[in-house]
């Protein structure tokens, strides 16, 4: 019976055709990544089509009730807590991608136009504090920057202030600061890459042309590594946004992040739709910002050509 | 010649060693502080003592947590390694349509805010009826570890010569046999190095293991509780001073490994690409 079926011409062709079509690149390809592939959906993009689900439902002690509504929004973006924390977590990630990309940019030229043989070498070295818990680089900002903590013993021990500064933990520039350091490496990496993708025939072709190293500079360089630029400022901004150990341990009252009041929603508050819609709240905004920021250096590398 | 010191090497080493200064400076001050008598970290030192590292053998919080750690670290990282073998070979190999968009879509994990990734997995998890517990840990973790799995990975995939496993399947080998035999080789050491920086990652992980796991804390988690206490904080120093040394042994293992991937298949890149 098999032997028949088998033996069918048209039959044995379309196994033909559908055994190549098995064997060719996409097929392959697309089979050997697929577990990978379905693990991101189910663990990533569902998650997150969930959250977006729930931030339209409305919470009643233990029970979700499932009527679209757009109240919770109205509360994320109106409630001046929520308002106020949104705006201080943004503007925390701004400046502190702002930060991390200004000091980080040098270092980056340093190791692509003058590292010499030893590139790889000097990206190890910045790399590797970064690989340490980050939970241990915030702890170690709170033990330098606390009433009793090194700034404060270091500054009275060298007769600078009489007694120890309150000033320095729990508000936003404390966690600045620590932001700044704990994302220093993630802006050099984009930011050396495109650099090391410059050709330097183009400097030299300015240099000989009568730019000064300045001008050559300002008009090939940085322009050319504008793409660095712009991911290392996303991959900084983005993330930072939503920090939570940060605001907790160096940030203090003045210093709490939109994230601290997304996990209670989650935790003490009990209020997930709500929680839902400040997660997809901040994820948009800081869309937004991510999209202006893009915008506002591609218009200034036109500029500078 | 006037304006070059502007750009030239040697400004740019002096503001290269302040940089690398202020990178370390903080970190090192749990070391310090960790062989310190007084127990509030404060200078100046008042005397060597180890005393903080005889305490932590006997703490039976202290071990559980790093027996949860060390089982959460090896499933992740063997599962985020597989999962990043079949997708780097995947990406590095074949050309097929939406190649871009799966990959940024497995990628995106690195770039998304942690809590946000995290409260998500947690909402899905319990909607499931999954009970928390380090099993949860571990499916959050192979998430955020893929990616760069992924990274160290396709530096040692890229480059590789196509025509050696042309050679072997023509004199015979299977698909199987020649993955065995010749490119599993080839390719040993960035594999190892995907299995450290994974095993790196989850040891030092705190938002996703914290909102993910039920009673079980693993070593981060266990950190966070004694944090409130300010005179367990030696302690704490430490037992992170402790972790520092083994990511910072562990990393330096994988880069090194990574390199030699990467010699093999005569490419340069890799976590820095």
């Amino acid at each position: 019976m098999t032997a028949a079926v088998e033996g069918s011409p048209p039959l044995r062709m379309t196994r033909a055709r559908r055994n190549a079509l098995l064997q060719s690149e996409p097929v392959q390809g697309f089979a050997l990544i697929s577990p990978t592939f379905l693990y991101a959906l189910i663990l990533l993009v569902l998650p997150i089509l969930v959250v977006i689900a729930h931030s339209f439902w409305t919470q009643h002690y233990l029970t979700i009730d499932r009527t679209f509504t757009l109240e919770n929004y109205r509360v994320a973006l109106t409630e001046p807590i929520y308002r106020d924390l949104l705006w201080r977590s943004l503007y925390i990630s701004l400046t502190v991608s702002l930060f991390t990309v200004i000091l980080a940019y040098p270092i980056a030229y340093f190791i692509s136009f003058h590292g010499g043989r030893h590139k790889s070498l000097w990206l190890f070295l910045i790399t590797i504090p970064f690989w340490t818990s980050y939970l241990l680089r915030v702890m170690s900002w709170k033990v330098i920057l606390g009433y009793n903590g090194v700034l404060n013993s270091g500054l009275m021990g060298l007769g600078i202030i009489d007694e120890p500064s309150t000033a320095l933990l729990y508000n936003s520039s404390a966690v600045i600061i620590t932001l700044t350091h704990a994302w220093a490496a993630f802006a050099i990496l984009p930011i050396f890459v495109s650099l090391e993708k410059v050709d330097r025939t183009l400097v030299e072709a300015a240099t000989d042309l009568g730019d000064g190293p300045l001008r050559s500079f300002l008009r090939v360089t940085l322009p050319l590594s504008a793409p660095g630029v712009i991911s290392a400022a996303l991959i900084v901004m983005i993330p930072t946004v939503g920090d939570y150990v940060t605001p907790k341990l160096v940030g203090g009252k003045d210093g709490v992040m939109i994230a601290n009041a997304i996990q209670a929603q989650f935790g003490k508050a009990a209020n997930w739709p709500l929680g839902a819609a400040l997660s997809v709240t901040t994820m948009l905004i800081v869309t937004l910002m991510a999209g202006a920021t893009v915008l506002i250096i591609r218009a200034l590398q036109r500029l500078a050509r | 010649m006037r304006a070059r010191g502007f750009l030239s090497g040697g400004w740019l080493s002096v503001y290269a060693f302040l940089y690398i200064v202020f990178l370390y400076l903080p970190v090192i001050f749990l070391p310090i502080f960790s062989i310190n008598t007084a127990p509030t970290p404060k200078f100046p030192l008042t005397g060597f003592t180890l005393q903080w590292y005889a305490d932590l053998p006997h703490t039976p919080a202290l071990l559980d947590a790093a027996w949860n750690s060390l089982k959460v670290g090896v499933c992740a990282s063997v599962l985020a390694t597989v999962l990043g073998i079949l997708a780097a070979r995947s990406i590095t190999r074949y050309r097929y349509p939406g190649r871009r968009a799966i990959n940024g879509l497995i990628m995106a994990p690195l770039v998304l805010p942690e809590v946000i990734v995290a409260i998500s997995m947690l909402l899905v998890m319990l909607q499931l009826g999954l009970s928390l517990s380090l099993f949860t840990v571990v499916l959050g973790h192979v998430l955020v570890c893929i990616p760069y799995s992924m990274t160290v990975l396709t530096s040692g995939f890229e480059g590789f010569d196509r025509s050696l496993e042309e050679a072997s399947a023509d004199l015979g080998e299977s698909a199987f046999g020649t993955f065995r035999r010749v490119t599993l080789p080839m390719v040993a050491p960035a594999i190892i190095s995907s299995l450290l920086v994974c095993f790196t990652i989850s040891l030092d992980e705190f938002i996703i293991a914290f909102f993910l796991t039920g009673t079980e804390a693993t070593l981060p988690i266990y950190i966070w509780g004694q944090l409130r206490f300010a005179s367990k904080l030696p302690g704490v120093l430490a037992l992170g001073t402790l972790l520092l040394v083994a990511s910072f042994l562990l990393m330096t293992i994988a880069e090194i490994l990574r390199r030699r991937a990467a010699r093999r298949t005569r490419n340069e890149g890799g976590l820095y690409a």
